[in-house]
């Protein structure tokens, strides 16, 4: 049978030659390839103190937005977890009460939004599913935690603050899917 | 008998049959969207005018074409006539101009909206409609009415097909709810506040062909796509007591009518539509209420079947059934 790639070889039980059976040769031939290596550049970098750069469309920790107003964006459609591949997103709806119009866009809005972190697969469905621009990921790296109970992130960690500082600009990734939409 | 030929599909049907029927009766892509007409409810039809269709020749003892285009819900068959749906270019600009008019005052808060995934009107824009919308003016609001403790009023959404005047009319024993003005100010209410308490009244949530009548004990409690619809039973004396359970985990979320291919209520054995009193909607929210009888079937373009899987035989008939249309496309 004629292999595919014309590459493959016939194994042969050769009989090694005195040098090669020394075996010192070839050791010293690696020790030299370890030695070039010590001389040059590390590739690895001193995370956390240092950090690489992302891609501006990096898709890490996700946000869910308040517009300019402070009222949360999300009105838990669902289409985000409907998107989702990995099933990661529930959520649950409640409806707005009169005097929270300052706290929810619409008559609707999510009680309880949950990402699991450790389903989470970062493709950014989630983000070209919503119709509201409510959520987006960011270039924020996951946290490492010990329970696995602390990865399922609730609306505490999801939800941008009202306070100008505590803001998550997301402009550039809103630009970029306005171009792919249009 | 009338032969009629739809699209080239010829079929024979009794005189008086409307051209909607008669295409039900081939089925497929050639039937005309309805977002008024309703088969089982006498007098519905013709406010809408999706079903457009451009007939080509009249009969057969009068062979001209219609001068414009007929409503296909009103319009009867005659012998020898032939009709156009989609093979109609004329017809599908008319219905995309319908869809127009149609959204021109809809608020489009399909997300926040619990119809949202069953929604005849969201199907025919998606289908029919353009993405953008032409209009500058401000959207028609009116004041939120409550017209009574287990229907939600969202006369916003609402496209004024009529359907739930008729089932009031023809179902319930007396009609306490219509249509209020005139024009641009129609709009169905009740004059007194909170009347709607009719044994029967809930079938208005199920003909509604948009999200303004919905189900108050539903509301806001999930999207119907997360739940999991299944065919149940149980008895009752003062309906069919077969229903259409969308259940969650073991949580009953809400019990409507079984929907068919129309998005019509099916027929029970008895040749009647299977309409459902409010105790079985409103009241039976237990599992324990009910006859299971198994999975029901959605259609799988539908985002309802997102993430649902039924038997392994629906699949395999599915594949068949895509197997037989590759090789007929492939003889040809």
């Amino acid at each position: 049978m004629q292999s595919l790639t014309n590459r493959s070889k016939v194994v042969v039980n050769k009989k090694m030659s005195f040098m090669e059976k020394l075996y010192l040769p070839e050791i010293a031939k690696g020790m030299m390839i370890t030695l070039k290596h010590l001389f040059k550049k590390k590739v690895t970098i001193k995370y956390p103190e240092q950090k690489r750069p992302v891609a501006p469309v990096w898709r890490g920790w996700h946000v869910l937005k308040r517009d300019e107003l402070g009222r949360e964006n999300c009105t838990a459609c669902g289409l985000c977890a409907v998107a989702c591949p990995a099933e990661a997103i529930t959520m649950t709806a409640a409806e707005r009460k009169p005097g929270e119009e300052n706290l929810y866009r619409e008559e609707k809005y999510a009680s309880v939004y949950e990402i699991n972190m450790l389903r989470c697969i970062f493709c950014g469905l989630c983000e070209e599913a919503c119709p509201k621009e409510a959520i987006f990921l960011t270039d924020r790296n996951v946290p490492v935690d010990l329970l696995r109970d602390d990865f399922i992130f609730g609306k505490d960690k999801l939800v941008e603050g009202i306070e100008p500082e505590k803001r998550i600009d997301v402009s550039v990734r809103a630009r970029a899917h306005r171009q792919i939409e249009s | 008998m009338a032969r009629v030929t739809i699209d080239g599909h010829t079929i024979e049907v009794p005189d008086g049959t409307t051209i909607v029927e008669a295409a039900r009766k081939i089925g497929g892509d050639i039937v005309p969207p309805t977002m008024c007409y309703y088969s089982t409810l006498k007098t519905s039809g013709g406010y809408c005018r999706t079903c457009l269709v451009k007939v080509t020749k009249g009969s057969d003892k009068d062979p001209r074409p219609m001068p414009k285009l007929v409503v296909a819900c009103r319009q009867t068959v005659m012998d020898g006539m032939e009709v156009q749906n989609i093979t109609s270019p004329e017809v599908l600009e008319a219905r995309e101009g319908v869809v127009e008019f149609l959204l021109l005052n809809h608020p489009l808060d399909c997300p926040v909206c619990d119809q949202a995934g069953e929604c005849d009107l969201q199907d025919l824009s998606y289908e029919h409609g353009d993405e953008g919308t032409r209009t500058v003016f401000r959207r028609r609001t009116f004041p939120m009415r409550d017209i009574g403790d287990k229907i939600k009023l969202h006369m916003n959404r609402c496209i004024m097909c009529y359907r739930c005047v008729k089932v009031a009319e023809q179902l319930c024993p007396e009609r306490v709810h219509g249509v209020l003005n005139r024009g641009w100010d129609a709009e169905i209410s009740t004059y007194i506040e909170k009347a709607i308490d009719n044994e029967w009244s809930g079938n208005m949530i199920d003909v509604c062909p948009v999200g303004a009548l919905t189900d108050k004990t539903f509301r806001f409690k999930s999207r119907v796509w997360f739940t999991k619809p299944l065919d149940a039973h149980r008895d009752c004396d003062v309906c069919c007591g077969r229903v259409a359970l969308w259940v969650s985990g073991d949580a009953v979320l809400r019990v409507t009518g079984r929907k068919g291919v129309y998005h019509e209520i099916e027929n029970t054995e008895d040749g009647k539509p299977g309409w459902i009193c409010n105790t079985c909607r409103f009241e039976k929210k237990n599992l324990s209420d009910w006859v299971i009888e198994g999975p029901r079937h959605i259609d799988r373009h539908s985002v309802i079947s997102q993430n649902h899987y039924e038997q392994l035989k629906q699949l395999k008939q599915d594949l068949s059934r895509q197997k037989l249309i590759g090789e007929k496309a492939h003889n040809n």
